[in-house]
């Protein structure tokens, strides 16, 4: 047998399936008798829903059902709720409107859900769809994010004034202000982060069956996390309570988040099937996962740092409007806040920052975490402030950034802004990508771009993220509504293989490995024996699901404690069979064995002891399975540098990544052929954010970039071959020593390469382009820059 | 996509009768526009004419006088061919660059130029080129072919057979692609025939066009900077969230230079 142990670049046990197109999508999923669901949506951003006549939808052959929000208030179906509500400068809680799964008195943006018409067919349900006659008086629309909160505006909720949900802050003003104004350099800057959309390659899905006989309902929904899916649909929504509601979410083909809420289709779809008495499916179009999976992103942001005369952080101070789009959805509340301003202080020994927050409604798709959730917008933030003020200062990027450090020695290390460091070696990291990238020789290859008349730029993130969500006590004293600890049970099979049932759920992130892996290291099984259960609520303990980093560290060390605890029990077992104590039993590589002898037994023979115990310990229980929950100490804190260089085609605006090099710190690492992928897909999202992607509405709130002919998606020509490298700090804090890995590529990219950009584009006089930094946008603030130098 | 009646005739002549008989009947060749329409709802047909399968229609044939290639021939077939990469070898490059390989192996010339999509590559060749549409009816100069966005010479019934190229003394085309579908956002063809030299546009405006003023350069001396100081008015030209009509005028400009530095190179 190969080594499957920790550590291992095994191959994905998953991919066969998946490539071989034997992977069970939820679209692949049917059942007896059931119909099909069109959501009719809003055509307009912002409008009074006058009238709503069914009578032609009725009609349409095939037509089985048209349901309203009127009808859907009436059977006390709750509306969408977030979980998490933050507290503002004033104490009060953020302003949170009724979110009705299907509209009633107002459509608040396009895309939004006014009825929803089941059909025989899909065609059908899509003719009765365009049947439904909607009256509209449409509205004066908010779609701006830096003004939505001014004056003037049109207003979405009549519980939020002036489109107003939070006005949030951390740190103290007051000393913030006064640093500043003892400091001997400040740099201020101003920009967007861009509105992301997830694209997800499988688009949202569900079906919604009730079993009218039992009163159970089971929904198959394209999930992150189905316990959390369940408890809302239950305790919140009121769709059925919690033990008569199964949640299934089968192979899940990417989320970056998107797949975390609670969306109005899932709801729907539940009470629909109920109210016709047959199964409902519906599945998005990509036009549809457009317009109403949650976007990410979308801050209107002025940043400032100070500095003494050497260099030396003094103080940051942050202003950040962050767009919620049009209702708030599940998490929205904390991304723009705790998961973005907590994370402020970077790399560095900032002693001082001061953040201020204004949530805004506007008549635009809501916004959620989007992989990285808050912490690419803060490292944009930071990194892009010290890369300026290098420039200002005219001292080395990499040399401002050491002289700022915190120290490999100075850890745990307590922030400005909330969080305690763990571990890291940020200087590390830097050198090593300083070398992977070859810093050295980047003179002369600028040098020589020169000559071809391309502009070559270089630019540096070091970054750090918190993640590994979280404790819950932590979030709980920040106003999260959950815990984010997380469960798995061990249950070895009377024939000695194992089945792992834990509580997160792979959406790519190829748990079926590394979870093997760990379980066949920690326990001594064959790798092959082991099984992963994950996805359904019926199959697996509570669990609070995948997103933020957090299935190895959080995750994984439930696994952990349920195989200490299995180790445990197994030499209560051996003892009685090897006539021994309890306490002399050793367990190594799968045997459990009376120490300083040569007697042993192995775990698949304790695991047939447990299960027919004919000489078995009478005070033990039979059975060999045991469960564990996991709260974490503390999050866990992945961080890096990544450098990206860049080529500029002056003459088009073009921007070539010419070389990528990443050095990530992510702790222990389970499977490092898995960790560079995640690192390479992360990579290439944030690539796409800082070059390619971008959300645009026009000003009456039609999404103008609501297809790939219009949204620009990376591809594998828009990037190099990345040169990726990790060292290894692992985490005190957790049994395993990791920290994740899934978010740091999206986290870190987008100011590694538009600090490459504005690196080129210093010398044609340009100070500021925006993400993303399209060629025309390249190639207008050149000739802006020439015509300023012209004057 | 709304329900059809799906024809697939064995004659050219079978498939104009349906043309002219049902109203809102259409033809389709590889359906890599027609397809996604249908699919979003944004047409509702009553009879789709699929020519596939018509062998008379696929194929290319070169000749010293020029290359002719079949309405039904791929934009993969047309990059791969070895007779069209010897005689016109910028025309097998703008094959090349067509969509990706799942579009080039369906889609074709005749389909291509029927759409007359304003950012589609083939229409630029054409013009550019100086060929022949052959259709049904007739034969029809390209640039008589091209009348605006999505509208052509056709009329109904009438159904494109081949395109006819001269060979040209040396050619070359440069795409500025949209970053985000591909198509075109500035395309330029260059070309040195017989007849002079041409300059031919697409993705700038609403249909492809000539740029007269850079031909007249050309034609005086055959050199990047002979177009590189030709600008061309912004009037009319395409403005939309990836580029101003500004920019596309400036890129016109780019690409014709770099166009004239290719053909001049190969």
């Amino acid at each position: 047998m190969t080594d499957m142990s920790i550590g291992r670049a095994v191959k994905r046990t998953e991919d066969l399936r998946f490539i071989t197109g034997k992977g069970h999508y939820l679209d692949d999923f049917k059942r007896p008798h059931q119909t099909y669901a069109a959501f009719v949506r809003s055509p307009h951003a912002h409008a009074e829903i006058k009238r709503i006549n069914k009578a032609k939808a009725l009609k349409v052959p095939g037509v089985v059902a048209v349901l309203t929000g009127d009808e859907l208030a009436a059977d006390k179906i709750g509306t969408l709720i977030c979980g998490w509500v933050i507290k503002g400068t004033d104490g009060s809680p953020h302003k949170a409107p009724p979110h009705p799964a299907l509209a009633t008195k107002k459509v608040r943006y396009v895309g939004d859900h006014v009825a929803v018409v089941i059909g025989e067919t899909l065609d059908a349900a899509k003719d009765g769809a365009e049947a439904v006659d909607v009256e509209y008086k449409t509205l004066p629309a908010a779609v701006d994010t830096a003004s939505a909160h001014k004056p003037g505006q049109p207003q979405l909720h009549a519980e939020a004034p002036n489109n107003l949900c939070y006005d949030w802050e951390i740190g103290d003003r007051a000393k913030v202000d006064a640093a500043f104004s003892g400091a001997a350099h400040a740099v201020k800057l101003q920009f967007v982060n861009n509105r992301l959309v997830p694209n997800a390659i499988e688009p949202r899905a569900a079906l919604a069956d009730f079993d009218a006989g039992s009163g159970e309902f089971t929904l198959y929904t394209t999930s992150q996390n189905p316990h959390v899916a369940r408890l809302v649909l239950s305790a919140f929504i009121g769709i059925a309570p919690e033990h008569k509601l199964r949640v299934i979410a089968p192979d899940v083909g990417g989320g970056f988040g998107s797949k975390i809420f609670i969306y109005a289709e899932e709801t729907v779809a539940l009470w629909a099937a109920k109210k016709i008495g047959r199964p409902v499916k519906w599945t998005a179009e990509r036009s549809e996962s457009f317009v109403s999976d949650a976007h990410g992103r979308d801050h209107v942001t002025t940043a400032e740092l100070a500095t003494d005369k050497d260099g030396k952080f003094l103080a940051m101070r942050v202003n950040t409007v962050a767009n919620l789009g049009a209702y708030l959805s599940t998490f929205a509340s904390a991304v723009p806040t705790y998961l973005y301003a907590t994370l402020l202080a970077g790399q560095y020994k900032t002693p001082l920052i001061y953040c201020d927050v204004q949530g805004v409604f506007t008549n635009t798709t809501p916004v959620d975490a989007y992989r990285g959730a808050g912490r690419p917008e803060a490292t944009y933030v930071v990194e892009r402030l010290v890369e300026e003020m290098a420039a200002k200062l005219k001292i080395a990027p990499d040399e401002l950034r050491r002289r700022n450090f915190v120290q490999a020695n100075e850890f745990p290390y307590t922030t400005p802004v909330i969080h305690q460091y763990d571990c890291g070696d940020f200087q590390r990291a830097q050198r090593e990508a300083l070398r992977v990238a070859d810093v050295a020789g980047f003179a002369q290859r600028k040098a020589d771009a020169k000559k071809g008349g391309k502009l070559r730029g270089i630019g540096y993130s070091s970054y750090i993220e918190a993640c590994g969500i979280a404790p819950s006590a932590a979030v709980g004293s920040l106003g999260g509504g959950v815990g984010l600890w997380e469960s798995a049970t061990i249950r070895f099979n009377p024939t000695g293989n194992v089945s792992i049932h834990v509580g997160t759920h792979s959406h790519g992130q190829s748990h079926q490995t590394t979870f093997a892996q760990v379980v066949a290291d920690r326990l001594g099984v064959p790798f092959e024996s082991v099984e992963i259960v994950e996805g359904d609520t019926a199959r697996t303990p509570f669990g609070m699901g995948t997103y933020g980093s957090r299935s190895a560290a959080v995750g994984l060390s439930a696994v952990s404690k349920a195989a200490d605890k299995i180790v445990e029990k197994g030499k209560k077992i051996a003892g009685h069979l090897l006539e021994a104590a309890p306490q002399d039993i050793e367990f190594r590589d799968g045997k459990f064995r009376v120490m300083g002898t040569d007697k042993e037994v192995g775990i698949a023979q304790v695991a047939f002891a447990a299960y027919v115990p004919h000489n078995y310990p009478k005070d033990l229980e039979p059975g060999f399975e045991e469960t564990a929950f996991y709260d974490p100490l503390n999050f866990s804190f992945p961080a890096g540098t990544h450098v990206a260089e860049v080529e500029i085609d002056p003459e088009t605006g073009t921007t070539e990544i010419v070389n990528y090099s990443a050095v990530d710190d992510f702790g222990t690492i389970i499977n490092p052929m898995i960790v560079e992928g995640q690192v390479h897909g992360g990579i290439v999202q944030g690539v796409g954010q800082a070059l390619l992607e971008g959300a645009v509405y026009d000003a009456d709130g039609q999404l103008a970039s609501g297809s790939y002919m219009d949204y620009t998606m990376p591809r594998a020509d828009n990037v190099p071959s990345f040169k990726v490298e990790t060292i290894v700090v692992p985490s005190p804090l957790n049994p395993l020593g990791v920290k994740g890995c899934g978010e740091a590529g999206a986290i870190a990219a987008p100011a590694a390469v538009m600090n490459a950009v504005h690196d080129a584009l210093r010398a044609v006089g340009v100070d500021k382009v925006e993400m993303p930094a399209t060629p025309h946008r390249v190639w207008s603030a050149i000739r802006n820059a020439k015509k300023k130098a012209a004057k | 996509m709304y329900e059809f009646e799906y024809q697939k005739p064995k004659t050219l002549a079978a498939a104009a009768d349906v043309l002219k008989k049902k109203k809102d009947a259409k033809l389709m060749a590889g359906g890599m526009t027609l397809i996604p329409t249908l699919k979003l709802r944004l047409a509702k047909l009553s009879h789709v004419v699929d020519l596939a399968g018509m062998k008379d229609l696929v194929g290319i044939k070169a000749t010293k006088a020029g290359v002719t290639i079949g309405a039904m021939t791929t934009h993969g077939a047309v990059a791969a061919s070895a007779a069209v990469k010897k005689a016109i070898p910028a025309l097998a490059h703008l094959a090349d660059g067509i969509g990706d390989p799942a579009v080039r192996n369906r889609g074709t010339i005749g389909g291509s130029i029927s759409n007359n999509d304003p950012a589609a590559d083939y229409p630029a060749g054409l013009v550019g080129l100086g060929a022949t549409v052959v259709t049904t009816q007739r034969k029809i100069p390209a640039d008589k072919f091209f009348l605006g966005m999505f509208e052509t010479a056709l009329k109904r019934g009438e159904i494109v057979k081949a395109v006819e190229f001269p060979i040209p003394k040396r050619a070359a085309y440069m795409k500025f692609p949209n970053p985000a579908s591909r198509y075109a956002i500035v395309g330029v063809f260059v070309a040195e025939t017989a007849d002079g030299v041409r300059v031919a546009v697409t993705g700038a405006g609403g249909c492809v066009f000539r740029v007269p003023a850079m031909e007249a350069a050309l034609a005086k001396k055959f050199a990047p900077e002979s177009v590189a100081g030709v600008s061309i008015p912004t009037d009319g030209l395409n403005e939309d969230i990836h580029a101003s009509a500004e920019y596309r005028a400036h890129l016109v400009t780019v690409m014709a230079k770099r166009a004239v530095a290719a053909a001049i190179g190969g």
